[in-house]
């Protein structure tokens, strides 16, 4: 279990990381959502103790990761493909990161067949596809045989076969009783394969909840009316306070009522519907909805356009 | 690319008890592991060895030559002199071989960082102390190997030269042996100098721009000052002070071997403590 309190960290004038409170709990995959420049890696950082937070703590297991017997059996963790020596091979590259936790050499081997890396085993990283070095950063972070795995971006720039190869890795880590905490941008990717959300912006945190509430929450009312009597029904729906927006078809998207509301008063006017349902806002949306004032560098950029415009450039 | 996606993920149980557990141990291996596992490490030693022995063999000759061309009268009274120098002369080559050690030291550090592996490195050892001194005493016992394979390699061919116009010396002249194991550490200790600024700088052109500054610079610089200042600033120099080990100085201008070499394992040791605090206390 990963666990902050109050974590904060700051970056001379930048607070990337704003009071964050949150745990990531063993057995089921936790998105870490946000755009770009939320402090995603930053709290992955913290959380690793490559960086020392500003304020507050975070931990592991109950205790800083920093002070962990056994680093590479508590969390596996992919911050960058690419923080590899080039020059090294794969197989040299997971055994020197073995050898500090003291795991056998069979270990390495074991990974580089599940991650489909044996046959390259002897070839220097250097030369590896993206695909392929985001397997041996995954390699990695399976050596330890981990209760934690942690990734960010994982499937950043990968093909969609690579994409669901990691989904479906990530489900059986959790199936298994790991805890997984993987961060995107990509609001699709985590509706596809998040069981809990966290989601921050600019440094905050937005929401921290399973992932089907995160949807509902946030969603707009709206609820989906057919009806073969469009004039009438909307004039009803006026009537009692909710708007109404045709979509054409006889189809109408209703806003501001709940769809019994909409239902009953449907039933009170004798107007017949076709079809009732209560809209489902896909995470894409609510994410929108619920960060759109937390975008990183919206206000900034605003302000340096009104600069440009008026010429009070600081 | 085959995909295995019926193979197991966890591990079986480990034999040893230690296993899965970090250590010191386990980070030496690493550590041998990281450095040996890559080519520049072997070009670089391979430089070192072969500029070493090939400039103090080019010395020893031109050494020589010039000793041969003298009259005899001037050889016999130059002769003993000649002879308290022959060591130094075949270990000149590590004057340049500081300079390559150098890279080497700076390297084993900065590497992590212009890779991106330190980020790797410390999520699977979280433990700065162990990560750092690992990475020292590997890359020491490295640098003293090839440190003192290099100037006895250095050593004998030189003197085997000399010996042409019985100048050269064995190693059971007083004071070679000495010479020959201080060149030795001279450059390991080089060595180290830098890979503490290398922690201390973390970026490869920056650290070895300040060792060669700070070995070789300062060096050449001091030649130029007033001969007033030079007697009570020379000694103090790294490169005098690290080479009276090995370098046969009058003895009142440099300070005496041994004091010298520790005023220089003195600098290398707070270029450690430098790059130490920097390594443990600042975000990678």
């Amino acid at each position: 279990m990963i666990e902050a309190q109050g974590l904060s960290k700051r970056y001379g004038d930048t607070l990337a990381v704003d009071d964050l409170s949150f745990r990531v709990e063993p057995g089921k995959i936790t998105g870490f959502l946000g755009p770009n420049g939320a402090g995603k890696t930053t709290t992955m950082r913290l959380v690793l103790g490559l960086d020392e937070p500003s304020a507050g703590r975070v931990t592991v297991n109950g205790r800083p990761f920093r002070s962990s017997a056994a680093p590479m059996r508590e969390v596996g963790a992919l911050l960058d493909a690419k923080a590899v020596h080039g020059g090294r091979s794969a197989y040299s590259h997971l055994l020197c990161l073995a050898q500090t936790n003291n795991l056998p050499r069979r270990r390495v081997d074991e990974v580089l067949d599940l991650v489909g890396l044996a046959s390259v085993a002897r070839k220097r990283a250097r030369g590896f596809s993206l695909g392929m070095g985001q397997r041996l950063g995954i390699a990695a972070t399976l050596l330890g045989d981990p209760a934690i795995l942690m990734f960010d971006e994982p499937v950043n720039g990968l093909d969609p076969e690579g994409i669901l190869w990691i989904r479906n890795l990530m489900k059986r880590l959790a199936a298994e009783g790991r805890t997984v905490f993987v961060s995107s941008h990509l609001m699709s990717e985590m509706e596809n394969t998040a069981d809990h959300l966290i989601v921050i912006g600019r440094g905050k945190l937005i929401a921290d909840c399973p992932m089907a509430e995160f949807i509902a929450r946030s969603s707009r009312r709206t609820v989906w009316v057919r009806t073969p009597d469009p004039a009438r029904l909307t004039r009803v729906i006026t009537a009692a306070g909710g708007t109404v927006g045709d979509e054409g078809d006889g189809r109408l998207v209703v806003s501001g009522l709940s769809r019994e509301r909409v239902g009953d008063l449907a039933f009170e006017n004798t107007v017949r519907l076709h079809e009732l349902a209560a809209a489902q806002a896909s995470l894409e949306q609510a994410f929108m909805e619920l960060t759109g004032a937390s975008v990183e560098f919206r206000a900034d950029q605003q302000r340096s356009d009104t600069d440009v415009l008026t010429g009070s450039g600081v | 690319m085959t995909m295995a996606t019926a193979s197991t993920v966890a591990a079986r149980p480990a034999r040893r008890a230690a296993a899965g557990r970090a250590s010191f141990g386990g980070a030496l291996r690493s550590e041998f592991t990281k450095i040996r596992s890559v080519r520049s490490t072997y070009w670089t030693l391979l430089a070192l060895v072969v500029a070493c022995v090939g400039i103090g063999a080019i010395g020893s000759y031109g050494h020589a030559h010039d000793f041969g061309q003298m009259t005899a009268a001037a050889q016999a009274a130059n002769r003993a002199g000649e002879i308290t120098r022959a060591p130094m002369v075949s270990l000149f080559g590590v004057i340049l071989g500081q300079l390559v050690i150098a890279v080497l030291g700076a390297l084993t550090v900065t590497s992590e960082y212009s890779t991106g592996m330190i980020r790797t490195s410390l999520s699977v050892l979280p433990g700065r102390g162990t990560v750092f001194a690992a990475k020292a005493v590997v890359f020491g016992a490295i640098a003293l190997v090839t440190g003192l394979v290099t100037s006895f390699a250095s050593f004998f061919p030189g003197q085997a030269i000399m010996s042409g116009q019985h100048i050269g010396v064995s190693l059971g002249h007083p004071g070679a042996l000495r010479a020959v194991v201080g060149a030795g550490l001279f450059l390991a200790v080089c060595g180290l100098l830098s890979y503490g600024l290398g922690a201390l700088i973390r970026h490869t052109a920056g650290a070895i721009t300040a060792s060669i500054g700070l070995l070789f610079v300062l060096f050449v610089l001091t030649q130029f000052l007033p001969q007033s200042w030079a007697v009570h600033i020379d000694k103090w120099i790294p490169f005098n002070a690290g080479a009276a080990i090995w370098e046969h100085q009058s003895a009142p201008v440099m300070l005496s071997p041994w004091t010298g070499f520790g005023v220089f394992c003195g600098y290398a040791a707070i270029a450690m403590a430098a790059g130490l605090y920097r390594f443990r206390y600042r975000d990678t």
